[in-house]
């Protein structure tokens, strides 16, 4: 029997899991998957916490209940992995031997890599929404709060769903016009890139949204560190944003067992080709999700669109067939605007986001690049359609793993300078 | 897309001036182009470019800060002494590379 190992049962794990377990034959491939947390989280969901508009049994469900029958579950920590001796160390001291691994590890907030951060405001006046605690606790402050400076702040590239953010801005837009404290309160978004919006036709499309919703943005702000007596953050160059409530992405970082193993870089995110997922340094190691070093998006989305390829790849690999370039970077999200309305983006490696029609083209029934309500509905549907479909491999008709050009209106400068 | 003429080089670029094809780049063009931007360069900016490129050809993506510094071994005071206000695009833009974005 030949042993296949997934690391990591978040999305993209639980994803590879479903549709391995379908492919592979189970005379010849067991398939194990080890994650140390039992509780799976629905993330795009922790954007809606703090608003009151989601809780705790929107957002989790146990692990084990979406990994398939056939499939060994081991709740434990890695220790790391020795890939020179295709084997995964376990915190318990258990060994576990495999012929293939794959690393679907993810990346989680690192609030200790910024000095101050974790100081005498971290969940007072300083808070995350990218951790179940922390859009909790959010929740409860913002119930309290009473207006003044909120500020939105994004700490380094790159961070899962980078949209978040933004969202988030605009809903607090919403939420404190609602409660009648819009005209006491300042939002101010704060951010290490040149601006809230960097590619070209989504900037252009969608640049007036903030000036409409009295949203400041603070640029090429790379925060240096939080100063918790006088509630600032300081950047590198001396910069300050005074705060009442700071919002914060705290650096996103990958596992500390792939750093432990030697796999990872600066933020331990392991080298990874991007268009096969092969591991630049091992060939029976692929990387999904969150967990590699490519510049497309990390986001739920991805790794969707990662694992039917993977998937086609893996069956590659173990028939000693050569390798196909099934990843083209595709990444879609809704950008949630507050109101009952949202956007939708669809995009890849070469193509920016741009208007147009998804996923039928010409129909739709969504609306990419524009404000609708049924983008809005949309998100909100999304929800089941990960619980129920996404994560348990249901194929999903009209949506292709590789970006779709049709339907699309795309001017001449957009693939340039993509 | 628009062209402009710097050190005798006809270069490709966007609305904001960065390069969008690198094979038109050397090292006079950057010079030129770090003079647009008030840079006199030494071998302290050189030392932040080549690791640029270097890292440009390897990941398709221009480092961050944190990949200059623990990779790079280049602090972050340096970077903001060499390239003042926003280092990692002023550098990228002299480099020949597009601006660090994110996914809109």
């Amino acid at each position: 029997m030949k042993k296949l190992l997934i690391l990591g049962a978040g999305t993209a794990g639980t994803m590879m899991a479903n549709r391995l377990r379908k492919k592979l034959s189970a005379d010849q491939w067991t398939i194990a998957i080890v994650d140390q947390y039992p509780k799976h989280y629905y993330q795009p969901g922790f954007l809606f916490m703090p608003f009151g508009i989601y809780s705790e049994k929107d957002v989790i469900k146990p692990k084990r209940k979406f990994i398939p029958l056939g499939v060994e579950y081991i709740e434990a920590e890695i220790n790391r992995i020795e890939a020179e001796r295709n084997r995964v160390l376990l915190r318990s001291g258990e060994q576990l031997d495999y012929d293939l691994l794959i690393i679907a590890t993810g990346v989680k907030t690192a609030p200790d890599q910024t000095e101050g951060l974790l100081g005498s405001d971290w969940r007072k006046r300083v808070f995350d929404f990218y951790t179940f605690e922390g859009a909790s606790a959010l929740h409860n402050a913002l119930r309290d709060w009473n207006g003044g400076r909120l500020v939105v702040h994004v700490s380094e590239m790159p961070i899962k769903c980078p949209v978040a953010p933004l969202e988030f801005a605009f809903l607090a837009d919403w939420w404190l016009t609602k409660r009648g404290l819009r005209n006491t309160a300042e939002i101010v978004y704060v951010t290490p890139l040149s601006g809230a919006f960097t590619k070209p036709i989504a900037s252009k499309v969608l640049g007036h949204l903030l000036d409409k919703k009295r949203i400041k943005v603070v640029t090429d702000f790379n925060i240096g560190r939080v100063d918790n007596e006088q509630h600032k953050i300081v950047s590198w160059d001396d910069k300050e944003v005074d705060y009442d409530l700071l919002v914060t992405v705290p650096t996103n970082m990958g596992d500390a067992a792939i750093e432990r193993s030697g796999l990872g870089d600066e933020l331990n995110l392991v080298a990874t080709h991007r268009r096969t997922l092969q591991s630049k340094q091992h060939q029976n190691i692929f990387v999904l999700g969150d967990a590699t070093d490519l510049p497309s998006s990390k986001a739920g989305s991805v790794a969707h669109f990662q694992s039917g390829g993977l998937a086609e790849n893996i069956l590659h690999y173990v028939n000693g067939e050569p390798l196909e370039p099934q990843f083209d970077g595709h990444a879609n999200c809704f950008i949630e605007s507050g109101y009952g309305k949202a956007f939708l983006l669809d995009f890849n490696y070469d193509l920016q986001p741009v208007p147009g029609k998804y996923p039928l083209p010409f129909i739709g029934p969504f609306t990419l690049l524009r404000e609708t309500r049924l983008n809005h509905l949309g998100k909100m549907a999304f929800k089941w359609v990960y619980w129920n479909l996404l994560l348990k491999s249901v194929p999903t008709p009209g949506i292709a793993h590789q970006m779709s050009c049709v339907g699309k209106n795309i001017p001449v400068e957009a693939l340039q300078a993509a | 897309m628009t062209q402009k003429q710097v050190a005798r080089v006809t270069i490709d670029v966007d609305d904001e001036g960065y390069m969008t094809n690198h094979a038109q780049w050397n090292r006079d063009v950057a010079a030129a182009l770090a003079k647009e931007q008030g840079i006199e360069l030494a071998d302290a900016h050189w030392k932040v470019l080549d690791f640029i490129d270097k890292d440009f050809k390897e990941r398709s993506v221009v480092p961050g800060m944190r990949r200059m510094n623990k990779i790079g071994g280049i602090p972050t005071k340096d970077l903001y002494s060499l390239f003042p206000d926003g280092p990692i695009k002023k550098a990228a833009k002299i480099a020949g590379y597009p601006k660090p974005v994110s996914c809109v």
